[in-house]
């Protein structure tokens, strides 16, 4: 009586392995060789030579970003694990990445408990994990904080982070320039999630930029940072607004969605400023062929250098091309404006989304 | 306030309904226990496999006091949601919205107008406002699934989306950061040795126990769960019934964010996302049916044990961050595999 059943289950179970071997090998996501763009890769090539890269102790350092949900942030985790395979004197613990501050928490506790000589953290809210920052400062472990900031300057040794502001500030004064003299010119905006101080500081940036030369944002619209959103958000902007100047998109991941929508709608009275940097905008401004001109860096090597900080402080070493013993507290990035003409200079460290 | 007048609803052992049914009324009671024994079984060795791999693994660095209370800290919350949600699936309906709510309310609770109240007269005033806040978004839940006809599933996800949006413009989707000293120091501190979240956690478990075993409200929400017709035959208000359970998870979610802001020191709109599943997760693992019936807390507690105790062994190992993921998945399938044959083995011995 149960032979059939077993049979027919034994037919299921096959189909299900076959089945799963032929998706596994689709899953290959493999580029063709081609030019070395990677973050990771192209960090190391700029690094010095003796000097501060002789090893020295071994460093543990515990590392936690948030969910590498989109092409900037997954770029951050790779650089920075890049980083610290390139130094033969650093032990990179990782903690699972997450958009859960609850269990961000948790793991930077587990790395006290563990005593990790140093802690290289992206928090996912920087108030919401000063407390536990402070708390490993408090046992000896070196902090340093990656990009959005803590709310006590005492949680961190150091800090490194982009230019939020000036990342707005570069993509209003591009576009002040492009449409200089024009009457009525209609730029719109399409900001990253809301709800981060980041997108907040860019959209602030932008709009005093801009107020420079009397242009007013006539639209904005915010999405989430996915190609999804990107899409979603762009296809409302062109629906409400039948005809633009030009457009801002803070980040280059969902710009892909983006510039899907401008496309689908057969839009190009307008040209667009990317954000973030990725290998692919970059390439799309070589070639000039969309309404995509330019884009507004935002350094997806920030983690990388908060790991080389992190192995310097613990080391006691300071940073070789400063005058100043010590490794400084703070390290803003510059938020440079890619065109046409300086593409060569950037595509080695964008980052391939 | 009173008995149920019908005896078959009182008579229920309570979270055992499935399995009196099917039984002769006097094998009914051991097996019962039995079955319950057997199911929680599942759930230890589970657990205690995941332990062994931390201590093999990680050593001292897992087996330690810190380590544990690291890991008791980060269930607690996730727990508090938990124990809402045994009774709410318990009961045959479901709560998307928890997760929403909780930040809903850990932002309502530390905007700058309760913060300057709870300056001036008391920190229990935020409190106060997120448990408020909680239930009110419960109850509405309950409104809508009990009296609205709506399904549990659509009700939820629509406060799902409300909460946080409403969440987002109370904080202008910014972080609120929480400045009042005594609410810190009590939800941040000690109480012999172990933090407070933790005994939060262990309070609401113990009460949500004692709730579904022991109490006539227990009894009728397993009743509701097994089959709403006949417990409102048997006298049951099944609607207002109903109706206090999703209040009941909205409450647990207003605690949640009362720990979520005690753990963060800060309100975000942000707080608890995804949180609904992992509850969901949580109490499915842990042996209550989805389809109601059946609810155990003590299933739930060791499912929230079994998720947390994983991440923490996953972090103290260092594994790559996708095969997290994966691995994660297996382990959920794995878990509910092996408790479900150790329920039917127990079962089947029984018989």
């Amino acid at each position: 009586m149960s032979a059939l059943p077993r049979r027919r289950w034994l037919l299921a179970v096959g189909s299900l392995a076959v089945g799963a071997l032929a998706i596994a090998g689709c899953t290959s996501n493999t580029p063709e060789p081609s030019t070395p763009t990677d973050a990771g890769d192209s960090t190391d090539g700029g690094g010095l030579i003796g000097g501060n890269d002789e090893p020295g102790d071994t460093v543990t350092i515990g590392f936690s970003a948030p969910a590498a949900d989109h092409g900037w942030m997954g770029a951050i985790t790779k650089a920075a694990l890049a980083e610290a395979d390139s130094f033969s004197d650093v032990e990179l613990v990782q903690a699972e990445a997450t958009n859960d501050v609850n269990l961000q928490i948790s793991q930077i506790e587990q790395f006290i408990n563990d005593g990790v000589d140093a802690i290289v953290l992206l928090p996912f809210d920087g108030a919401a994990l000063t407390e536990v920052a402070l708390e490993a400062m408090r046992a000896g472990i070196v902090v340093v904080n990656v990009d959005r900031e803590f709310d006590d300057p005492n949680a961190a040794r150091a800090t490194i982070l982009g230019d939020n502001y000036g990342m707005g500030v570069s993509a209003g004064r591009y576009i002040c320039e492009r449409l200089a003299g024009k009457a009525d010119a209609k730029v719109a905006e399409i900001a990253g999630i809301d709800s981060l101080p980041l997108t907040q500081d860019r959209s602030q940036g932008f709009a005093d930029a801009l107020g420079e030369c009397g242009i007013e944002v006539a639209n904005r619209v915010a999405a989430d940072f996915t190609v999804q959103g990107g899409e979603t958000a762009a296809a409302n902007l062109l629906q409400a607004a039948p005809q633009l100047d030009a457009i801002w998109n803070h980040d280059d991941d969902q710009g892909v969605g983006v510039l899907a929508a401008i496309e689908a709608a057969g839009r190009d009275e307008f040209f667009m400023v990317g954000g973030a940097g990725s290998a692919n905008v970059m390439r799309s401004i070589q070639a000039d062929d969309t309404v995509l001109e330019a884009t507004v860096i935002y350094p997806s090597t920030q983690a990388a250098d908060g790991i080389r900080l992190a192995r310097l402080l613990v080391q006691d070493k300071a940073l070789s091309d400063l005058v100043e013993v010590e490794v400084p507290r703070k390290i803003q990035l510059y938020a440079p404006v890619v065109t046409k003409d300086n593409v060569e200079q950037y595509l080695p460290t964008a980052f391939e989304s | 306030m009173s008995e149920p007048t019908v005896p078959t609803a009182a008579g229920l052992p309570a979270p055992e309904l499935p399995a009196e049914r099917e039984g002769a009324a006097t094998r009914a009671r051991p097996r019962a226990l039995r079955g319950a024994a057997g199911r929680n079984l599942g759930l230890v060795v589970a657990l205690v496999a995941i332990c062994v791999v931390g201590v093999v693994t990680g050593g001292e660095r897992f087996a330690s006091v810190d380590n544990l209370l690291t890991i008791l800290r980060l269930a607690s919350i996730l727990g508090v949601l938990s124990i809402g949600m045994t009774f709410v699936i318990t009961a045959g309906g479901i709560d998307l919205s928890v997760g929403s709510v909780l930040g809903l309310a850990s932002v309502w609770a530390s905007t700058l107008a309760t913060q300057a109240i709870a300056e001036d007269f008391h920190w229990i005033v935020m409190v106060a406002t997120a448990l408020l806040v909680g239930t009110g978004a419960g109850l509405v839940n309950g409104v809508l699934v009990a009296y609205g006809r709506v399904v549990p599933f659509i009700a939820t996800l629509a406060m799902m989306a409300a909460a946080r949006g409403l969440a987002e413009m109370i904080a202008n989707r910014r972080t609120q950061v929480v400045n009042v000293r005594g609410f810190l120091d009590f939800f941040r501190g000690d109480l012999i040795g172990i933090p407070m979240l933790i005994w939060i956690f262990a309070v609401v478990a113990v009460v949500g126990w004692v709730l579904l075993n022991r109490t006539t409200y227990g009894r009728r929400t397993v009743a509701v769960g097994g089959n709403a017709e006949a417990a409102r035959l048997a006298g049951i208000n099944v609607r207002r019934h109903v109706m206090s359970l999703y209040a009941l998870a909205g409450l647990t979610a207003g605690i949640g964010g009362v720990m979520m802001l005690g753990r963060t020191t800060a309100g975000s709109s942000t707080n608890g996302t995804l949180y609904e599943l992992d509850a969901i997760a949580a109490v499915v693992v842990g042996g209550t049916l989805l389809i109601g019936g059946r609810g155990t807390i003590v299933g739930t507690v060791f499912g929230v044990l079994i998720f947390t105790t994983l991440t923490n062994v996953f972090t103290q190992n260092n594994l790559s961050i996708s095969a997290q993921a994966v691995a994660k998945g297996v382990i959920i399938v794995v878990a509910v595999l092996l408790q479900q044959r150790i329920a039917e083995r127990s079962r089947a011995v029984a018989t």
